[in-house]
Protein backbone atom coordinates (compact mmCIF):
# COMPACT_ATOMS: atom_id res chain seq x y z
CA UNK A 1 0.00 0.00 0.00
CA UNK A 2 2.63 2.58 1.03
CA UNK A 3 4.31 1.63 -2.30
CA UNK A 4 1.58 2.23 -4.32
CA UNK A 5 0.98 5.70 -2.76
CA UNK A 6 4.40 6.61 -2.81
CA UNK A 7 3.92 6.09 -6.93
CA UNK A 8 0.86 7.79 -7.14
CA UNK A 9 1.88 10.89 -5.26
CA UNK A 10 5.00 10.78 -6.57
CA UNK A 11 3.88 10.45 -10.71
CA UNK A 12 1.30 13.22 -10.05
CA UNK A 13 4.36 15.18 -8.90
CA UNK A 14 5.46 14.79 -11.81
CA UNK A 15 8.09 12.33 -11.18
CA UNK A 16 8.90 9.29 -13.06
CA UNK A 17 7.79 5.89 -11.63
CA UNK A 18 8.70 2.41 -11.54
CA UNK A 19 7.02 0.62 -9.51
CA UNK A 20 8.84 -3.18 -8.94
CA UNK A 21 7.27 -5.82 -6.98
CA UNK A 22 8.55 -9.03 -6.46
CA UNK A 23 5.19 -10.55 -6.19
CA UNK A 24 1.60 -9.25 -7.59
CA UNK A 25 0.14 -6.22 -6.70
CA UNK A 26 -0.98 -6.70 -2.59
CA UNK A 27 0.66 -9.91 -2.12
CA UNK A 28 2.21 -8.97 0.90
CA UNK A 29 0.78 -7.66 3.94
CA UNK A 30 -1.55 -5.27 1.83
CA UNK A 31 -3.79 -8.41 0.78
CA UNK A 32 -3.36 -9.40 4.52
CA UNK A 33 -4.96 -6.75 6.48
CA UNK A 34 -8.97 -5.48 6.80
CA UNK A 35 -8.41 -1.84 5.44
CA UNK A 36 -9.05 0.27 8.60
CA UNK A 37 -7.97 4.00 8.61
CA UNK A 38 -8.35 4.30 12.12
CA UNK A 39 -7.09 7.48 14.26
CA UNK A 40 -8.96 5.80 16.72
CA UNK A 41 -5.98 3.76 17.92
CA UNK A 42 -3.48 6.19 18.27
CA UNK A 43 -1.94 8.27 21.03
CA UNK A 44 -1.19 11.86 20.52
CA UNK A 45 2.10 11.98 18.27
CA UNK A 46 3.79 11.94 15.33
CA UNK A 47 1.79 8.92 14.29
CA UNK A 48 -1.17 10.40 15.07
CA UNK A 49 -0.48 13.18 12.49
CA UNK A 50 0.08 11.25 10.12
CA UNK A 51 -3.00 9.56 10.32
CA UNK A 52 -4.86 12.26 10.33
CA UNK A 53 -3.25 14.04 7.47
CA UNK A 54 -3.88 10.14 5.93
CA UNK A 55 -7.53 10.19 6.57
CA UNK A 56 -7.61 13.76 4.50
CA UNK A 57 -6.05 12.05 1.39
CA UNK A 58 -8.17 8.98 1.36
CA UNK A 59 -11.40 11.16 1.07
CA UNK A 60 -9.85 12.95 -1.06
CA UNK A 61 -9.23 10.64 -3.28
CA UNK A 62 -12.15 8.76 -2.48
CA UNK A 63 -13.71 11.74 -3.77
CA UNK A 64 -12.01 11.41 -7.05
CA UNK A 65 -14.54 10.01 -9.79
CA UNK A 66 -14.66 6.59 -9.54
CA UNK A 67 -12.32 5.74 -7.05
CA UNK A 68 -14.19 5.76 -3.65
CA UNK A 69 -16.90 3.50 -4.78
CA UNK A 70 -13.33 1.23 -6.83
CA UNK A 71 -11.68 0.52 -3.49
CA UNK A 72 -14.90 0.47 -1.28
CA UNK A 73 -14.20 3.47 0.65
CA UNK A 74 -15.99 3.70 3.87
CA UNK A 75 -16.20 6.49 6.33
CA UNK A 76 -18.08 4.37 9.02
CA UNK A 77 -16.59 5.55 11.81
CA UNK A 78 -15.30 3.56 15.16
CA UNK A 79 -16.77 2.26 18.20
CA UNK A 80 -14.54 1.89 21.00
CA UNK A 81 -16.28 -0.37 24.00
CA UNK A 82 -14.99 -0.79 27.50
CA UNK A 83 -16.25 -3.21 29.78
CA UNK A 84 -15.15 -2.50 33.02
CA UNK A 85 -15.87 1.20 34.81
CA UNK A 86 -12.03 1.10 35.14
CA UNK A 87 -11.84 0.23 31.56
CA UNK A 88 -14.03 3.37 30.78
CA UNK A 89 -11.67 5.63 32.76
CA UNK A 90 -8.80 5.11 30.75
CA UNK A 91 -10.55 5.23 27.86
CA UNK A 92 -12.25 8.38 28.73
CA UNK A 93 -8.52 9.58 29.18
CA UNK A 94 -6.84 8.82 26.34
CA UNK A 95 -9.81 10.34 24.10
CA UNK A 96 -9.26 13.42 26.15
CA UNK A 97 -5.92 13.26 24.69
CA UNK A 98 -6.43 12.75 21.22
CA UNK A 99 -9.57 15.67 21.17
CA UNK A 100 -7.21 17.89 22.55
CA UNK A 101 -4.68 16.53 19.31
CA UNK A 102 -7.83 17.20 16.87
CA UNK A 103 -9.10 14.17 16.87
CA UNK A 104 -13.28 13.75 16.88
CA UNK A 105 -14.23 11.73 19.82
CA UNK A 106 -17.83 11.56 21.36
CA UNK A 107 -18.30 9.81 24.79
CA UNK A 108 -20.79 7.04 24.09
CA UNK A 109 -23.23 6.17 27.15
CA UNK A 110 -24.27 2.36 27.60
CA UNK A 111 -27.40 2.20 26.01
CA UNK A 112 -26.38 5.11 23.63
CA UNK A 113 -23.72 2.29 22.74
CA UNK A 114 -27.00 0.22 21.57
CA UNK A 115 -28.16 2.98 19.21
CA UNK A 116 -25.21 2.58 16.77
CA UNK A 117 -24.49 -0.80 17.37
CA UNK A 118 -28.31 -2.74 18.13
CA UNK A 119 -26.41 -6.58 18.24
CA UNK A 120 -23.82 -5.20 20.61
CA UNK A 121 -23.90 -6.89 24.20
CA UNK A 122 -25.48 -4.62 26.33
CA UNK A 123 -23.24 -5.83 29.18
CA UNK A 124 -20.65 -3.00 28.65
CA UNK A 125 -19.82 0.21 30.57
CA UNK A 126 -19.63 2.73 28.11
CA UNK A 127 -17.46 3.51 25.27
CA UNK A 128 -16.03 6.64 22.48
CA UNK A 129 -17.46 6.74 18.98
CA UNK A 130 -14.24 8.02 16.41
CA UNK A 131 -16.63 9.29 13.20
CA UNK A 132 -13.04 9.91 11.09
CA UNK A 133 -12.38 6.16 11.29
CA UNK A 134 -12.65 4.42 7.84
CA UNK A 135 -12.34 1.61 6.24
CA UNK A 136 -11.37 0.50 2.47
CA UNK A 137 -11.18 -2.88 0.42
CA UNK A 138 -7.43 -2.96 1.17
CA UNK A 139 -6.23 -4.50 -2.13
CA UNK A 140 -8.71 -2.66 -4.40
CA UNK A 141 -6.74 0.55 -3.17
CA UNK A 142 -3.47 -0.52 -3.73
CA UNK A 143 -4.06 -1.78 -7.24
CA UNK A 144 -6.45 1.55 -8.36
CA UNK A 145 -4.19 3.85 -6.64
CA UNK A 146 -1.31 1.92 -9.10
CA UNK A 147 -3.61 2.06 -11.84
CA UNK A 148 -4.41 6.14 -11.13
CA UNK A 149 -0.78 6.55 -10.94
CA UNK A 150 -0.03 5.29 -14.66
CA UNK A 151 3.37 4.37 -13.06
CA UNK A 152 5.20 1.53 -15.03
CA UNK A 153 4.27 -1.61 -12.79
CA UNK A 154 7.05 -4.53 -12.84
CA UNK A 155 5.15 -7.11 -10.87
CA UNK A 156 7.50 -10.38 -10.77
CA UNK A 157 10.78 -8.73 -10.16
CA UNK A 158 12.70 -9.59 -7.69
CA UNK A 159 15.23 -7.36 -6.83
CA UNK A 160 18.47 -9.04 -5.78
CA UNK A 161 20.47 -5.64 -4.95
CA UNK A 162 20.77 -2.36 -5.10
CA UNK A 163 23.85 -0.90 -6.82
CA UNK A 164 25.71 2.04 -5.59
CA UNK A 165 28.32 4.73 -7.46
CA UNK A 166 31.85 5.69 -6.58
CA UNK A 167 30.10 8.53 -4.61
CA UNK A 168 28.09 5.53 -2.42
CA UNK A 169 24.58 6.99 -4.04
CA UNK A 170 21.98 4.16 -5.03
CA UNK A 171 22.14 3.99 -9.18
CA UNK A 172 19.02 1.68 -8.96
CA UNK A 173 17.72 -1.80 -8.73
CA UNK A 174 18.83 -4.79 -9.74
CA UNK A 175 16.62 -8.21 -10.31
CA UNK A 176 16.08 -11.21 -11.57
CA UNK A 177 15.16 -9.96 -14.79
CA UNK A 178 17.43 -6.42 -15.65
CA UNK A 179 18.69 -3.80 -13.81
CA UNK A 180 16.60 -0.41 -13.72
CA UNK A 181 18.76 3.10 -13.21
CA UNK A 182 16.97 5.75 -11.11
CA UNK A 183 19.18 8.09 -8.75
CA UNK A 184 16.14 7.30 -5.92
CA UNK A 185 15.46 4.08 -4.85
CA UNK A 186 12.26 4.31 -2.46
CA UNK A 187 12.47 1.31 -0.13
CA UNK A 188 8.50 0.13 0.30
CA UNK A 189 8.80 -3.23 0.95
CA UNK A 190 6.73 -3.50 4.19
CA UNK A 191 7.38 -5.78 6.46
CA UNK A 192 10.61 -7.10 4.30
CA UNK A 193 11.96 -3.85 4.23
CA UNK A 194 14.92 -5.10 6.63
CA UNK A 195 15.81 -7.51 3.63
CA UNK A 196 15.75 -4.45 1.22
CA UNK A 197 17.58 -1.67 3.53
CA UNK A 198 20.38 -4.72 4.07
CA UNK A 199 21.08 -5.11 0.65
CA UNK A 200 22.18 -1.48 0.59
CA UNK A 201 24.49 -2.21 3.47
CA UNK A 202 21.80 -0.26 6.06
CA UNK A 203 20.15 -1.38 9.24
CA UNK A 204 16.54 -0.79 9.51
CA UNK A 205 15.07 -3.48 12.20
CA UNK A 206 12.00 -4.62 10.90
CA UNK A 207 10.14 -7.77 12.40
CA UNK A 208 7.15 -9.70 11.38
CA UNK A 209 4.67 -9.73 13.88
CA UNK A 210 1.76 -11.92 12.64
CA UNK A 211 -2.05 -11.57 13.03
CA UNK A 212 -5.10 -13.64 12.05
CA UNK A 213 -8.65 -12.77 10.78
CA UNK A 214 -11.38 -14.83 11.24
CA UNK A 215 -14.34 -14.73 8.25
CA UNK A 216 -17.64 -15.33 9.11
CA UNK A 217 -20.14 -16.81 6.55
CA UNK A 218 -21.78 -13.08 4.66
CA UNK A 219 -24.42 -11.69 6.63
CA UNK A 220 -26.80 -8.50 6.10
CA UNK A 221 -25.30 -5.42 7.72
CA UNK A 222 -24.71 -5.89 11.42
CA UNK A 223 -22.18 -4.14 12.43
CA UNK A 224 -22.27 -0.88 11.43
CA UNK A 225 -18.62 0.60 12.74
CA UNK A 226 -15.38 -1.04 13.49
CA UNK A 227 -16.15 -2.06 17.00
CA UNK A 228 -13.11 -2.86 19.20
CA UNK A 229 -12.50 -3.20 22.73
CA UNK A 230 -10.47 -0.91 24.60
CA UNK A 231 -7.42 -3.40 25.72
CA UNK A 232 -7.22 -2.96 21.89
CA UNK A 233 -4.80 0.51 22.15
CA UNK A 234 -3.00 -1.48 25.06
CA UNK A 235 -2.36 -4.30 23.01
CA UNK A 236 -1.19 -2.52 20.20
CA UNK A 237 1.41 -0.11 22.52
CA UNK A 238 3.06 -3.12 24.06
CA UNK A 239 6.37 -5.12 22.82
CA UNK A 240 5.72 -8.13 23.92
CA UNK A 241 6.65 -11.53 21.59
CA UNK A 242 3.52 -13.20 22.99
CA UNK A 243 0.10 -14.34 22.08
CA UNK A 244 -2.15 -11.22 22.33
CA UNK A 245 -5.87 -10.80 20.99
CA UNK A 246 -8.22 -8.02 21.43
CA UNK A 247 -11.69 -8.21 19.73
CA UNK A 248 -11.94 -5.99 16.63
CA UNK A 249 -15.36 -6.22 14.44
CA UNK A 250 -16.37 -5.25 11.51
CA UNK A 251 -18.72 -5.95 8.64
CA UNK A 252 -17.25 -5.53 4.66
CA UNK A 253 -19.25 -3.88 2.14
CA UNK A 254 -19.61 -7.72 0.60
CA UNK A 255 -20.86 -9.35 3.68
CA UNK A 256 -18.51 -10.94 5.29
CA UNK A 257 -17.64 -9.77 9.33
CA UNK A 258 -14.22 -9.78 9.77
CA UNK A 259 -13.00 -10.27 13.19
CA UNK A 260 -9.63 -9.52 14.74
CA UNK A 261 -7.02 -8.98 16.26
CA UNK A 262 -4.29 -11.34 17.26
CA UNK A 263 -0.51 -10.21 17.66
CA UNK A 264 2.33 -12.25 17.84
CA UNK A 265 6.34 -11.91 17.27
CA UNK A 266 7.47 -15.57 15.62
CA UNK A 267 9.21 -15.00 12.44
CA UNK A 268 7.85 -15.38 9.27
CA UNK A 269 5.68 -18.57 10.28
CA UNK A 270 2.19 -19.50 8.37
CA UNK A 271 1.25 -22.01 10.02
CA UNK A 272 -2.19 -22.06 11.35
CA UNK A 273 -3.01 -21.17 15.25
CA UNK A 274 -5.74 -22.89 16.38
CA UNK A 275 -5.02 -20.60 20.03
CA UNK A 276 -5.55 -17.35 18.19
CA UNK A 277 -8.19 -18.09 16.12
CA UNK A 278 -10.33 -19.37 19.50
CA UNK A 279 -9.31 -16.34 21.13
CA UNK A 280 -10.45 -14.25 18.24
CA UNK A 281 -13.88 -16.23 18.13
CA UNK A 282 -14.35 -16.10 21.80
CA UNK A 283 -13.47 -12.07 22.24
CA UNK A 284 -15.59 -11.24 19.18
CA UNK A 285 -18.74 -13.05 20.43
CA UNK A 286 -18.07 -11.28 23.93
CA UNK A 287 -18.64 -7.97 22.20
CA UNK A 288 -21.68 -8.90 19.65
CA UNK A 289 -23.23 -12.28 21.24
CA UNK A 290 -25.15 -13.18 18.20
CA UNK A 291 -21.35 -13.98 16.23
CA UNK A 292 -22.17 -17.96 18.22
CA UNK A 293 -24.45 -18.82 16.01
CA UNK A 294 -22.42 -17.48 12.96
CA UNK A 295 -20.56 -19.56 10.99
CA UNK A 296 -16.91 -19.13 10.32
CA UNK A 297 -15.62 -19.18 6.48
CA UNK A 298 -11.97 -18.99 6.46
CA UNK A 299 -8.82 -17.34 8.37
CA UNK A 300 -6.25 -15.73 6.89
CA UNK A 301 -2.91 -14.12 8.12
CA UNK A 302 -0.54 -12.15 7.61
CA UNK A 303 3.19 -9.89 9.04
CA UNK A 304 2.81 -6.73 10.10
CA UNK A 305 5.89 -4.89 9.40
CA UNK A 306 6.80 -4.12 13.40
CA UNK A 307 9.50 -1.51 14.43
CA UNK A 308 10.48 -1.47 18.17
CA UNK A 309 9.21 1.84 18.62
CA UNK A 310 6.05 1.24 16.54
CA UNK A 311 6.87 4.00 14.01
CA UNK A 312 7.44 3.53 10.51
CA UNK A 313 10.27 4.80 8.74
CA UNK A 314 9.60 7.72 6.35
CA UNK A 315 12.22 10.02 4.30
CA UNK A 316 15.97 10.10 3.00
CA UNK A 317 18.70 7.89 4.65
CA UNK A 318 21.40 9.81 5.43
CA UNK A 319 23.51 7.01 5.17
CA UNK A 320 23.19 6.25 1.44
CA UNK A 321 22.56 9.21 -0.86
CA UNK A 322 19.39 8.17 -3.07
CA UNK A 323 17.63 5.64 -0.82
CA UNK A 324 14.40 6.53 0.31
CA UNK A 325 12.48 4.36 3.21
CA UNK A 326 8.58 3.98 3.61
CA UNK A 327 8.42 0.98 5.18
CA UNK A 328 7.44 -0.16 8.91
CA UNK A 329 4.12 1.12 9.10
CA UNK A 330 3.00 -1.64 11.50
CA UNK A 331 -0.82 -2.82 11.29
CA UNK A 332 -1.69 0.76 10.37
CA UNK A 333 0.13 0.75 6.95
CA UNK A 334 -3.43 1.09 4.62
CA UNK A 335 -4.53 4.33 7.42
CA UNK A 336 -1.08 5.59 6.56
CA UNK A 337 -0.46 5.11 3.20
CA UNK A 338 -1.64 8.41 1.57
CA UNK A 339 0.42 10.27 3.85
CA UNK A 340 3.36 8.28 3.31
CA UNK A 341 3.05 8.91 -0.59
CA UNK A 342 2.79 12.63 0.12
CA UNK A 343 5.61 12.52 2.32
CA UNK A 344 7.52 10.96 -0.01
CA UNK A 345 6.71 12.91 -2.84
CA UNK A 346 7.28 16.29 -1.50
CA UNK A 347 10.31 14.93 0.21
CA UNK A 348 11.42 13.63 -4.06
CA UNK A 349 10.66 17.15 -5.36
CA UNK A 350 12.93 19.32 -3.24
CA UNK A 351 10.18 20.56 -1.38
CA UNK A 352 9.96 20.77 2.66
CA UNK A 353 7.23 18.14 3.89
CA UNK A 354 4.09 19.06 5.57
CA UNK A 355 5.16 16.62 8.77
CA UNK A 356 8.22 17.03 10.59
CA UNK A 357 9.89 13.55 9.59
CA UNK A 358 12.36 13.20 12.43
CA UNK A 359 10.56 10.67 14.46
CA UNK A 360 10.42 8.53 11.35
CA UNK A 361 14.17 9.34 10.25
CA UNK A 362 15.52 5.57 9.43
CA UNK A 363 18.52 5.71 10.68
CA UNK A 364 17.18 6.12 14.23
CA UNK A 365 17.86 2.95 15.73
CA UNK A 366 21.88 1.70 16.72
CA UNK A 367 22.24 -2.00 15.26
CA UNK A 368 22.33 -2.78 18.99
CA UNK A 369 19.02 -1.99 19.75
CA UNK A 370 17.90 -4.67 17.20
CA UNK A 371 15.24 -7.00 18.86
CA UNK A 372 15.67 -10.47 18.20
CA UNK B 1 -25.11 -43.69 -18.64
CA UNK B 2 -25.56 -44.21 -14.81
CA UNK B 3 -22.43 -42.95 -12.61
CA UNK B 4 -23.35 -45.88 -9.93
CA UNK B 5 -22.65 -49.03 -12.84
CA UNK B 6 -18.99 -47.16 -13.39
CA UNK B 7 -18.40 -47.17 -10.05
CA UNK B 8 -20.07 -50.58 -9.13
CA UNK B 9 -21.78 -48.69 -5.91
CA UNK B 10 -24.84 -50.35 -4.34
CA UNK B 11 -26.34 -48.35 -2.34
CA UNK B 12 -28.32 -48.65 0.73
CA UNK B 13 -32.04 -47.52 0.21
CA UNK B 14 -33.35 -44.41 -1.25
CA UNK B 15 -34.91 -42.02 1.46
CA UNK B 16 -36.93 -38.69 1.25
CA UNK B 17 -35.23 -35.02 1.65
CA UNK B 18 -37.57 -31.87 1.02
CA UNK B 19 -36.23 -29.24 -1.66
CA UNK B 20 -38.48 -26.03 -1.25
CA UNK B 21 -41.65 -28.59 0.27
CA UNK B 22 -41.08 -30.87 -2.52
CA UNK B 23 -40.05 -34.30 -1.59
CA UNK B 24 -36.74 -35.90 -3.47
CA UNK B 25 -35.08 -38.91 -3.13
CA UNK B 26 -31.65 -39.10 -1.73
CA UNK B 27 -29.51 -41.98 -1.45
CA UNK B 28 -27.35 -42.95 1.46
CA UNK B 29 -24.17 -40.90 1.71
CA UNK B 30 -25.08 -38.26 -1.05
CA UNK B 31 -24.41 -34.63 -0.29
CA UNK B 32 -27.46 -32.26 -0.55
CA UNK B 33 -25.32 -31.44 -3.98
CA UNK B 34 -25.40 -34.97 -5.41
CA UNK B 35 -29.02 -35.79 -4.63
CA UNK B 36 -29.93 -31.68 -6.11
CA UNK B 37 -27.67 -32.79 -9.31
CA UNK B 38 -29.60 -35.82 -9.68
CA UNK B 39 -33.26 -34.38 -9.80
CA UNK B 40 -31.85 -32.57 -12.24
CA UNK B 41 -31.51 -29.05 -9.97
CA UNK B 42 -28.37 -27.17 -11.17
CA UNK B 43 -28.93 -23.66 -9.51
CA UNK B 44 -30.47 -23.56 -5.83
CA UNK B 45 -28.74 -20.01 -4.59
CA UNK B 46 -29.08 -16.60 -5.89
CA UNK B 47 -25.95 -13.91 -5.48
CA UNK B 48 -26.67 -11.44 -2.73
CA UNK B 49 -25.73 -8.02 -4.99
CA UNK B 50 -27.24 -8.90 -8.41
CA UNK B 51 -29.31 -12.53 -7.70
CA UNK B 52 -27.73 -14.42 -10.20
CA UNK B 53 -27.93 -18.17 -10.00
CA UNK B 54 -25.69 -20.27 -8.51
CA UNK B 55 -25.18 -23.70 -7.84
CA UNK B 56 -22.19 -26.31 -7.63
CA UNK B 57 -18.46 -24.61 -8.68
CA UNK B 58 -15.36 -26.43 -7.30
CA UNK B 59 -17.42 -29.44 -5.87
CA UNK B 60 -14.65 -29.83 -2.65
CA UNK B 61 -15.97 -27.22 -0.23
CA UNK B 62 -13.56 -24.15 -1.35
CA UNK B 63 -15.23 -21.98 -3.28
CA UNK B 64 -18.01 -21.38 -0.98
CA UNK B 65 -20.52 -21.00 -4.43
CA UNK B 66 -22.74 -23.70 -3.72
CA UNK B 67 -24.38 -22.36 -0.27
CA UNK B 68 -27.70 -23.49 0.67
CA UNK B 69 -30.15 -23.56 3.98
CA UNK B 70 -30.05 -26.84 5.40
CA UNK B 71 -32.63 -27.61 8.47
CA UNK B 72 -33.00 -23.77 8.74
CA UNK B 73 -28.94 -22.75 8.76
CA UNK B 74 -28.36 -21.14 6.05
CA UNK B 75 -24.26 -20.51 4.17
CA UNK B 76 -23.85 -24.74 4.59
CA UNK B 77 -21.56 -25.95 1.95
CA UNK B 78 -24.13 -28.59 -0.64
CA UNK B 79 -21.06 -30.25 -1.78
CA UNK B 80 -20.21 -31.15 1.75
CA UNK B 81 -22.96 -31.78 3.62
CA UNK B 82 -24.28 -35.49 3.63
CA UNK B 83 -27.94 -35.98 3.62
CA UNK B 84 -30.35 -37.50 6.51
CA UNK B 85 -33.54 -38.78 5.73
CA UNK B 86 -36.42 -35.89 6.16
CA UNK B 87 -33.32 -33.32 5.48
CA UNK B 88 -35.41 -30.16 4.67
CA UNK B 89 -33.44 -28.01 1.85
CA UNK B 90 -34.19 -24.87 1.14
CA UNK B 91 -33.00 -22.49 -2.07
CA UNK B 92 -31.21 -19.36 -0.44
CA UNK B 93 -31.48 -16.06 -1.74
CA UNK B 94 -28.81 -13.76 -0.85
CA UNK B 95 -26.88 -13.88 2.82
CA UNK B 96 -29.72 -16.45 3.58
CA UNK B 97 -30.25 -14.38 7.04
CA UNK B 98 -33.28 -12.13 7.45
CA UNK B 99 -32.13 -8.47 7.15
Amino acid sequence: MAGAACALYAARAGLDVTVVDRGPVAGGTTGAGEGNLLVSDKEPGPELELALLSQRLWAELAAEPGLGAAFEYEPKGGVVVASTPEGLTALEGFAAGQRAAGVEAVSVAPDQLRELEPYLTPDTAGGVLYPQDAQVMPTLAAAHLLRASRARLLTGWNVIDVPRGADGAVRGVRTDRGEIHAPTVVNAAGTWGGELAALVGVHLPVLPRRGFVLVTEPLPRRVRHKVYAADYVADVASDSAALQTSPVVEGTAAGPVLIGASRERIGFDRSFSLPAVRALAAGATRLFPFLADVRAMRTYLGFRPYMPDHLPAIGPDPRVPGLVHACGHEGAGIGLGTGTGQLIAQVLSGKVPELDLTPFRPDRFAPAEEDA
Amino acid sequence: MNPMELAQARPGPAFTVTLDGREIEALPGQTVAAALWTAGITSWRSTRGEGRPRGVLCGIGVCYDCLVTVNDRPNQRACLVPLKPGDAIRTQEGTGHDG
